[in-house]
């Protein structure tokens, strides 16, 4: 079963690799999902769900890896509503 | 044990070192285009602000808010009825075809075709799996303008020698109207419903309607330009109980309100890939088996789809089409929360305005939140929106949107040429944020205010004057 040391560890992965999007809308989205994602399912205590949903965000961590590197490499001028100077 | 990522160390791109060679380094190739810097692919889109103020006045149309250097110049997308991006799950899902997976789903000799097929298959199940269909009652087509014109051609045709009668609303999208106008030229009958003033049928109407030779009943779901939702319940019993097929039109309701086919008795139903968050270029249609539905195909050839669609299949889009599905289903429930906590915020930041109005129905188990259409009186819609370049929005539906002409759907509710003419249409998704909903709000604020004032209308509304009791001259 992962321990929630290692959640709490793809937690913070997954956020930092969603901060990562160049796109506001999906970085802004991804930023909701993952932290209702984990909010919603903090009462979990079925071992085989833990893991279950574990395995998920493993996979969604590849697949924004996959994403933000294509976002990042195709970019379009900043939206009206975001600041010009660096995220982070 | 947890499957580790092993793919995740990032090596630092190698520079090239320039030398006396003659070749160029990656990043000079696109000079034009790319950040010198971190040699990135920028593609500027210039959006110069051609509305400006008239002399001495205090307003500028300029900036929304606050100090533009400081904010980016490309506009907010609120038209997602229009289309929807592209998911990067979506996205994800569709590059295993373009780059491995690139077998024919239909060359059944080789591993390559069954690869695909697989993938094929599944994106049909994740797609009926939305609707609680049968995955092979799913036909593939270009797009629900096709399902649109295969179902309203194609049925009423199979049927010609009995049949010769047809049944659609006043406010269905252009192009089962088109269909239905060319039926009319192929001999057959067709009655448009009216709706009343927030955009709902009357049932009693539809049974006066129907007649022995009815072959098809076509009704939208969801309102492309107000979002209004039909009673697809009620219609399907009485299609059935008639023995008439009813098709509907689904493209803006598929994923975003529940539909069970089987439930709502419904027997054909067109859908949109680009309309969740899918590729843009397929859509489907679903169609009954039992009782079955038949159908005269618009294209021949191959016999793929049940003979009903030949031609081969696109993988890529079809792959894309079912993960789009299957998130739009997995995440019905929370984007729904999410879009009709924005849709309030926006209505009552627009509301707030005097003189506006809400088109579509108050009630919202028939309204989809997601679509916000107000009329603003004194003002006229298409100078609003030049007002309001830096927000991407729409006065009605995209196909209309290059003529000046009030949208035909607003006239069926009976409203009048100004109030179609003053009325915009805001499309929320799984994208918007709260941030742009804020912006759009104190923009179309302060535009509106900008804009009255140089109305004369607003100004002898203020001063009490009844404008139905003016006698215009002169044109």
């Amino acid at each position: 079963m992962a321990n929630s040391k290692q959640v709490l560890g793809l937690y913070k992965q997954l956020l930092e690799k969603a901060y990562k999007f160049d796109n506001y809308n999906f970085r802004e989205y991804s930023k909701r999902r993952i932290h209702d994602a984990f909010k919603d399912n903090k009462g979990l205590s079925d071992p085989k769900a833990i893991d279950e949903f574990y395995n998920k965000g493993i996979d969604s961590l590849a697949l924004l890896h996959r994403q933000t590197t294509i976002s990042q490499m195709y970019t379009f001028d900043k939206l009206v509503v975001e600041p010009l100077k660096k995220h982070h | 044990m947890y499957r580790r990522l092993v793919a995740f160390s990032r090596k630092p791109l190698r520079k090239s070192t320039v030398g006396a060679s003659s070749v160029r380094p990656f990043s000079q190739t696109i000079i034009e285009t790319s950040n010198p810097v971190t040699g990135e692919l920028h593609i500027t889109t210039n959006f110069t602000n051609g509305t400006q103020p008239p002399k001495g006045s205090t307003i500028s149309l300029k900036s929304a808010k606050r100090d533009a250097t400081q904010f980016g110049t490309r506009p907010i997308y609120l038209d997602v009825q229009a289309t929807t991006p592209t998911d990067p799950r979506v996205l994800d899902k569709m590059m295993e075809f373009y780059t491995g997976l690139y077998g024919n789903p239909h060359s059944s000799t080789h591993s390559y075709g069954w690869e695909t097929d697989r993938e094929v298959e599944k994106a049909r199940e994740y797609i009926a799996d939305v609707i609680n269909a049968d995955p092979k009652e799913i036909i593939f087509t270009s797009g629900a303008t096709e399902s649109n014109n295969m179902v309203i051609k194609g049925v009423p045709r199979f049927y010609k020698n009995t049949k010769k009668h047809i049944i659609t609303t006043q406010t269905e999208h252009k192009c089962v109207l088109d269909s239905a106008r060319h039926m009319q030229d192929e001999g057959f009958e067709v009655t448009y419903l009216p709706v009343d003033s927030h955009g709902l049928i009357n049932l009693d109407d539809l049974k006066n309607a129907i007649r022995k030779d009815t072959a098809l009943v076509s009704i939208m779901a969801v309102n492309n330009e107000i979002g209004v939702i039909q009673p697809i319940k009620e219609i399907g019993e009485i299609c059935r109980k008639n023995k008439i097929f009813f098709h509907t039109d689904a493209a803006q309701a598929f994923g975003k309100i529940p539909i069970d086919v089987n439930e709502m008795k419904i027997d054909l139903l067109s859908i949109s890939s680009h309309k969740i968050y899918g590729p843009k270029g397929i859509g489907a249609v679903y169609v009954r088996r039992r009782p079955r539905v038949r159908l005269e195909p618009l294209i021949n050839g191959g016999g793929q789809e049940r003979g009903l669609r030949s031609g081969t299949l696109a993988p890529p889009l079809v792959a894309g089409f079912g993960e789009a599905a299957r998130l739009i289903k997995q995440e019905m429930e929370y984007d729904q929360k999410y879009i009709d906590r924005l849709s309030n915020k926006l209505k009552s930041g627009l509301l707030a305005i005097p003189s506006t109005q809400l088109n579509g129905s108050e009630d919202p188990n028939s309204q989809y939140p997601g679509c916000v259409n107000v009329s603003f009186a004194y003002i006229e819609g298409e100078s609003l929106l030049m007002a309001l370049k830096d927000i991407a929005l729409s006065s009605g539906s995209a196909c209309t949107s290059a003529s000046l002409e009030p949208s035909y759907v607003l006239h069926a509710l009976g409203a009048d040429d100004a109030l179609a003419h003053s009325s915009i249409r805001f499309g929320i998704g799984r994208f918007t944020t709260e941030q742009e909903v804020d912006y759009v709000i104190q923009a179309i604020n302060e535009r509106v205010e900008f804009l009255r004032k140089m109305s004369p209308l607003w100004e002898m509304v203020q001063e009490g004057i009844d404008l139905n009791s003016i006698e215009w001259s002169g044109h």
